[in-house]
């Protein structure tokens, strides 16, 4: 197995000194560079936003707790939520992306690589300002510093007289410009996919990966973008005295929410469509099958995509919308779950009949399977507005988002990282630890996710404080703080199967996994111009057809 | 295994993919029309919900002379373009100023209306919920004209210092269809501020 890079014998590569090789990582545009740096960026933004998940669960762990004030618990949830869902999940997934894009498809890098690294300093600086709210937001009238109006900022308590200071600002401010970034992401993607494929690699041969975040870039065009419409809005009403969410001139406060969740609930599925694709990669691999129903999956993705930009109001029940409108939301809510159900059927067609090897990747890939599962059917129950009016705003509701985004986009991630860090370190995480990190994750998880849904169920309210004793709720919360406490535990074991293995881990090889698409066939770490020549695809595996020249996939193609 | 043992595969005769500019610009343009539908919404959801004056039908008065400038303009920047192609530098850049002439003088009427609304009428963006909605609207759009305008002028002085030739007509096409776009949400604009908002 040759590698791809052009190796010229003798040559002795002189260590560069640190801020040389800093310099390159700052001014760099190349698209392997930035996915890692996205990568890791997203992953001290996941050790600040699990801390302050803690600090919230020590606080809930027993009745009548003052482990914080109430002042700084509001801004924890607040600063839990924005960090999780804007400076992780949002960049760890286009670092995935932007690192794996290219590759599978067989180009040099993203079609615009400037304003790839444009988007990436943006949703930094995104970041940097939310977090910077902690020392710089320390305004007028001794106004609190970091926002405290929860992650989707309802109005009026966006309003200069509900919220002085400039805590609400930065917020503002931070999500404005990381979703500029977002957008200049998905145009990159987009015009990538579009454009740059290799010889031969036709829409209906990309990779799933590669299908599925085109799809994912598609929605994010028109689903960030009333967030950022209406955060000018809110700067408009907060700096020049506009009236757009001003109760008290007429402006409505519902408007406000009506954006917020056009935005917010494509949102979700632009998080979990590349999840989707992860999952389309890997357990064929891992199953030893090709993937079940290729163009089923695809029209399932454009589905979803579509019902998806028409459910948002399913977050506002409570609200008081008229019947047509609950039951419009309420049906097309019900919906999504069919082309969802397809997905998951196809992924066990996959693995039906394969030879399974669990290795880390697939035990997380199997957990996604379950768990996202479960968390489509609380969704489902959530879906029928009675249901919802009992249990909206309640422990049930955050039980329910969470199984999606951690059994769910987690999981995935995580077996996201067993599969490719292999590819972009050129070292094999260790599978000890990694079962260490997965057992050690699905156990806290389930402690505390599963157990959540009951205090929920019970009438505890999402975002309280504290809570009276004697209403069966102590035994409950304190198992759910356990739980977190044990996933605290397991991700730290993750990051430090991260850093060892990066040293000592054992050499991946091009294609550890014996896999078959693109990235696998050229070294790692890739080469900067990633491969020596341009490949040409005939077919949906070019690496089973490489391997296997006796019987390609091309001849039934 | 080597990429040269990729390339076994026979190549596909013919392998054309679409322009990444044409592709970036046309998503641009999906993003920002999202951007001005929520604020039309707002506009329109608005409407007659002020609890103080001036209401439209009391100072809006129907740009229609600036308007046309606008959409001639989308003509102008069309042929410009086309003269391009044909190697035709003179018309072009005849064409390409006239476009930044016309974008100029719509932004001036943009200018001169707000001016009267501001000290004849006393509409700012605070005074009710016209004035906010009325101002963020028509202000964003004259964003993104002054955007487009400095954009047409940057390649108009690089037309003048001889660096546009033909073999770039069709970037210069990607700025035609940003500025095309910008003509059509005004006509989208102008519908909802001034003839259904009235």
């Amino acid at each position: 197995m040759s590698s791809n890079a052009i190796t010229i014998q003798g040559l002795e590569v002189e260590e560069k000194p640190w801020v040389d090789s800093l310099h390159q990582w700052v001014t760099t545009v190349d698209h392997k560079r930035l996915g890692v740096l996205y990568i890791l960026y997203a992953l001290v933004f996941l050790l600040l936003g699990g801390i302050e998940a803690l600090i919230i669960r020590i606080q809930l762990m027993h009745s009548h707790n003052n482990f914080v004030s109430p002042q700084l618990f509001n801004r924890m949830f607040t600063m839990h939520g924005t960090t999780m869902i804007f400076f992780v999940a949002m960049p760890i997934l286009f670092g995935f992306a932007n690192y794996l894009v290219p590759l599978m498809i067989g180009a040099r890098d993203m079609a615009f690589p400037r304003l790839n690294a444009f988007s990436f300093w943006l949703s930094a600086l995104g970041g940097f300002l939310l977090y910077f709210s902690l020392v710089g937001a320390n305004g007028l009238y001794g106004a609190g510093n970091a926002p405290d109006v929860g992650w989707w900022a309802y109005a009026p308590l966006t309003a200069r007289a509900f919220s002085p200071g400039h805590s609400t600002d930065y917020w503002t401010l931070a999500l404005l410009v990381s979703g500029f970034g977002s957008i200049g992401t998905a145009i990159n993607i987009i015009a990538t996919i579009l454009c740059l494929r290799c010889p031969g690699m036709k829409l209906n041969r990309m990779p799933l990966l590669v299908w599925l975040n085109l799809v994912m870039a598609g929605m994010l065009l028109i689903a960030i973008t009333p967030l950022s419409a209406a955060q000018i809005m809110l700067l408009i009403d907060r700096y020049f005295g506009g009236h757009f969410f001003d109760a008290q001139a007429g402006g409505s406060a519902v408007l406000w929410m009506h954006f917020f969740w056009i935005f917010g609930h494509p949102e979700v599925y632009v998080l979990i469509i590349p999840c989707f694709a992860f999952m389309s990669e890997i357990i064929p691999v891992f199953s030893r099958k090709p993937i079940f129903g290729y163009p089923v999956m695809v029209a399932a993705t454009v589905c979803i995509a579509f019902v998806s930009l028409s459910v948002w109001a399913h977050h506002m029940f409570t609200v008081g919308m008229n019947s047509y409108a609950n039951s419009f939301f309420t049906i097309t809510t019900m919906a999504v779950g069919i082309p969802t159900g397809i997905k998951i059927f196809n992924w066990i067609g996959t693995m039906w009949g394969g030879r399974i090897q669990f290795k880390t990747p697939m035990l997380f890939s199997i957990g996604f399977l379950f768990q996202f599962l479960i968390a489509g059917l609380t969704g489902i129950m959530m879906a029928a507005a009675p249901f919802d009016w009992q249990l909206s705003l309640s422990y049930f509701v955050v039980a329910h988002f969470h199984y999606v985004i951690v059994g769910g986009i987690l999981f995935a991630l995580f077996a996201a990282f067993y599969y490719w860090y292999p590819k972009i370190t050129g070292r094999m995480l260790s599978e000890r630890l990694g079962k260490w990190h997965f057992w050690l994750f699905l156990i806290g998880f389930h402690l505390t996710f599963d157990v959540m849904h009951i205090p929920g169920l019970l009438g505890m309210p999402r975002r309280i404080y504290t809570y009276e004793p004697g209403r069966d709720w102590d035994t409950l919360n304190l198992i759910v703080s356990i739980g977190a406490f044990i996933q605290a535990i397991a991700i730290l074991v993750f990051i430090w199967n991260l850093i060892s293995s990066y040293f000592n881990g054992a050499k991946a090889g091009n294609d550890p996994w014996d896999a078959w698409t693109l990235e696998w066939s050229t070294s790692s770490p890739p080469p900067a111009y990633n491969f020596a020549t341009v490949p040409v695809v005939a077919s949906r595996r070019p690496l089973w057809d490489l391997k296997h020249p006796e019987d390609p996939d091309s001849l039934y193609d | 295994m080597s990429a040269a043992a990729i390339s076994v595969v026979e190549m596909p005769k013919t392998w054309t993919l679409p322009y990444r500019g044409k592709v970036a610009m046309a998503c641009l343009i999906i993003a920002e029309s999202a951007i001005f539908t929520i604020f039309l919404v707002a506009y329109l959801f608005y409407l007659g919900k002020s609890l103080t004056g001036p209401t439209p039908r009391e100072v809006l008065e129907t740009p229609i002379f600036f308007t046309i400038c606008l959409l001639s303009s989308s003509i102008t920047v069309h042929f410009a373009g086309k003269s391009l192609e044909r190697n035709n530098h003179p018309a072009f850049l005849a064409l390409w100023s006239l476009t930044i002439i016309l974008g100029g003088l719509f932004l001036f009427g943009t200018g001169t209306e707000w001016h009267r609304l501001i000290y004849e009428h006393g509409l700012t963006i605070s005074t009710n919920l016209f004035g906010t909605t009325y101002y963020s609207l028509v202000g964003l759009h004259a964003f993104h004209v002054s955007a487009g305008l400095i954009m047409l002028t940057v390649v108009l002085i690089f037309a003048l210092a001889g660096r546009v030739h033909e073999d770039q007509a069709r970037r210069i096409d990607v700025l035609a269809l940003y500025w095309h776009f910008v003509d059509a949400v005004w006509v989208v604009v102008f519908t909802v501020a001034y003839i259904v908002g009235r």
